[in-house]
């Protein structure tokens, strides 16, 4: 392309994020992925409506005579089976499933928003403040993270929770409701121990981009540190915090299964998969679905976020291929 | 107006380097004691060894390096001295042209974004007024406006630098530096740009500082020419005299490493072969910085340092060994 036209109409050029996202479309696994999520997400937000309306069966819904509906295995009215109170799996997985993804989603925002501000502080500041932020960072590390989640848990949960989550619980489930500013707590604990990595991803990549020509350049013309931070700096961590935000969603979820495990976590009549699972295994032996459903559904969206992450990863930067 | 734009006094900008949490390491003297001017309009080349500091100096022109000590006056005005906003408003009237013509562009950016950035930062004019000097600007450089909408990746090298030099242009700027703008292009593409460059200093009579560490690159597109060594000018002089002529010894010994187009005489002349590696920056010998390596040393070079000193008219050299009565080291 040396002789160039002198006149011609405006060619629209491709952005790398448009790369990026042909790259994506071409990756099998990363394809599957994505539609997986997208599926999981729809019903997980309106099948409980849907259950409820065509059957009457919602989440914490236990019959008059629960003796009858015990344990049942999956027929055409319960799809996945009951549990051992008499309610149905299949709802019971789905308005799950709106919790293990809202923990994912939310714990991953929080760990983005003191991950990504850390990280480019310490970055960008370089120097003394840079070795002490991040030596900070190392000790944190070097706590179980699981210690700090239970010990955050013990101290606030229940009824020491702080008076804004218990206001949030609240608002989204009414007075008093125990159960759900335990989950809200949840978030934030799990969120307050993944930003870490987070923040020597983010703080790595300001290092290497703040010497780069085009940060010079900027400066050159004369833009302002805040320019800088916000037009060149950012949008240039982007792709790799993308690709470790995908990441951190399954991680996350599978700790709150863990959690829930140690009884910890979720507390009925609420659910998540993990939750569930937990309660599955008890009677697995006789009642199979009563894991195999939630566990199937829990593994299927892990999968999925893994395949997506991966493919994100090799999309949005493909000099660093895996070995 | 005076006929000097730039002054530079002793210059000094040390690196810090190897500073742990507590306790102290040792610096990198890039650039270490430069007294320059730069003449209204002249092209001053800057030749030297990859590493001896040029790039260094030409950043620290700018303070996009701050310097450790010594003194920058642009037009009769202390650079160094001014805050980081009135340094910011200068930064209109001086530019830099980058090596790596793909580093030094934003790769989220449009083409029309990174040469519209310049302008949106020191004028406050509306997207249809910024666009239409961008489309002109690239037409001044030698770019198509209708790849205004594209994006760095999608261009050649030798395009991708006449963006760079889009974006220097784009304030009007009086005063470039332009950091080895072609090393990084193929053969074919150098001599296009270097012309672009020279046409575009005629037609909006820039001042340029042109670092290369090719002394063939500079040479016809140079009115003047400093040597660097170790972070010095060890040589200051007219682009003729100085290859016609070299006297201070590393100089001379940079020009007979050149090869000369005529056979005949390329098989005859005779060639200065430099001993030893050139040392390193954080640790330079004392006294004349080029003693380890220079075939004429003495004992007293290896204590006095030696000052830019006119040897010939317009012609300075740092040689403790020469001197106007004594311009050629050979008979010393
Ligand atoms: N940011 C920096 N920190 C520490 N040392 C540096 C830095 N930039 C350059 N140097 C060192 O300073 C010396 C001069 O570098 P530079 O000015 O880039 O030389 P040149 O442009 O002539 O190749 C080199 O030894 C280089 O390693
Ligand atoms: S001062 Fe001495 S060492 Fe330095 S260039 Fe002259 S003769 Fe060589
Ligand atoms: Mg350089």
């Amino acid at each position: 392309m040396n002789e160039l036209p002198k006149t011609g109409k405006v060619e629209k050029g491709a952005s790398l994020w448009r790369d990026a996202w042909q790259r994506l479309l071409k990756n099998r696994l990363a394809v599957f992925g994505l539609v997986v999520l997208i599926l999981m997400s729809t019903a997980v937000i309106v099948g409980p409506a849907i259950i409820e309306w065509t059957t009457g069966y919602t989440y914490d819904f236990i019959p008059d005579d629960p003796t009858l509906y015990r344990s049942m295995p999956p027929s055409a009215a319960h799809w996945m089976g009951t549990d051992d109170a008499g309610r149905d799996i299949f709802a019971r997985v789905l308005q799950g499933g709106r919790i293990s993804l809202l923990v994912g989603i939310i714990s991953t925002a929080v760990s983005l928003i003191v991950g990504v501000t850390y990280g480019s502080i310490a970055g960008y500041l370089g120097g003394r403040i840079d070795n002490v932020m991040m030596r900070i960072v190392d000790i944190l590390y070097a706590i179980p993270y699981i210690l700090i989640v239970i010990v955050l848990l013990a101290v606030f949960g229940s009824s020491n929770s702080p008076a804004w989550i218990k206001w949030l619980a609240a608002t989204v489930g009414g007075e008093g409701n125990q159960g759900l500013s335990q989950i809200i707590l949840l978030f934030f604990a799990l969120g307050l121990v993944s930003w870490l990595t987070m923040a020597r991803v983010v703080r790595g990549q300001v290092l290497s981009l703040k010497n780069q020509d085009f940060i010079l350049a900027a400066r050159a013309t004369g833009v302002r540190v805040p320019g800088i931070i916000f037009r060149h700096i950012i949008p240039n961590t982007l792709g790799p915090v993308i690709v470790y935000a995908t990441l951190t969603v399954p991680s996350v979820m599978l700790t709150e299964a863990f959690l829930s495990y140690l009884g910890l976590g979720v507390q009925p009549p609420y659910a998540s998969w993990g939750s569930l699972a937990n309660d599955g295994i008890k009677n697995l032996a006789i009642y199979p679905w009563q894991l195999i459903f939630p566990g199937l559904t829990m593994a299927l969206t892990l999968f999925s976020l893994n395949f997506l992450g991966d493919g994100l990863r090799d999309a949005l930067d493909p000099q660093t291929r895996k070995f | 107006m005076s006929e000097d734009l730039i002054k530079i006094r002793d210059l000094k900008v040390h690196y810090r380097t190897g500073r742990r949490l507590f306790g102290s390491g040792s610096d990198v003297r890039a650039v270490d004691g430069v007294s320059l001017d730069i003449r209204r309009g002249e092209t001053l080349g800057l030749v030297g060894e990859s590493g001896c500091g040029k790039s260094t100096l030409g950043r620290a022109i700018l303070r996009l390096t701050e310097p450790t000590s010594g003194s920058i006056s642009y037009d009769g005005e202390d650079l160094l001295s001014l805050s980081g906003g009135e340094m910011r408003r200068r930064r209109k009237r001086l530019q830099m042209i980058f090596q790596d013509p793909y580093a030094s562009l934003d790769p989220r950016m449009t083409v029309g974004q990174i040469i519209a950035e310049p302008i949106r930062t020191f004028e406050s004019v509306s997207r249809r007024d910024a666009e239409s000097r961008v489309t002109r600007l690239m037409e001044t450089v030698g770019l198509s406006p209708k790849f205004i909408r594209r994006y760095p990746h999608e261009f050649s090298g030798g395009q991708r630098q006449r963006i760079g030099i889009a974006r220097a242009l784009a304030v009007e700027p009086e005063f470039l530096v332009a950091d080895e703008p072609i090393s990084a292009l193929d053969v074919s593409i150098q001599a296009q740009i270097l012309n672009l460059l020279q046409d575009l200093r005629a037609e909006q009579r820039l001042t340029y500082l042109f670092i290369s560490h090719d002394l063939r690159a500079v040479r016809h597109i140079s009115d003047r020419i400093a040597v660097m060594y170790l972070g010095r000018v060890v040589e200051l002089a007219d682009a003729r005299d100085l290859y016609d002529d070299p006297l201070m010894p590393y100089t001379q010994a940079l020009i007979s490493a050149l090869p000369v187009p005529d056979p005949k005489v390329e098989a005859r002349r005779e060639r200065i072969t430099l001993k030893g590696e050139i040392p390193s920056p954080l640790d330079p010998p004392e006294g004349c910085h080029f003693h380890t390596r220079c075939p004429y040393a003495v004992e007293s070079c290896k204590r006095s340092t030696p000052q830019l000193v006119e040897i010939k008219p317009r012609h300075f050299a740092a040689c403790s060994r020469i001197g106007p009565g004594t311009p050629d080291i050979r008979s010393v």
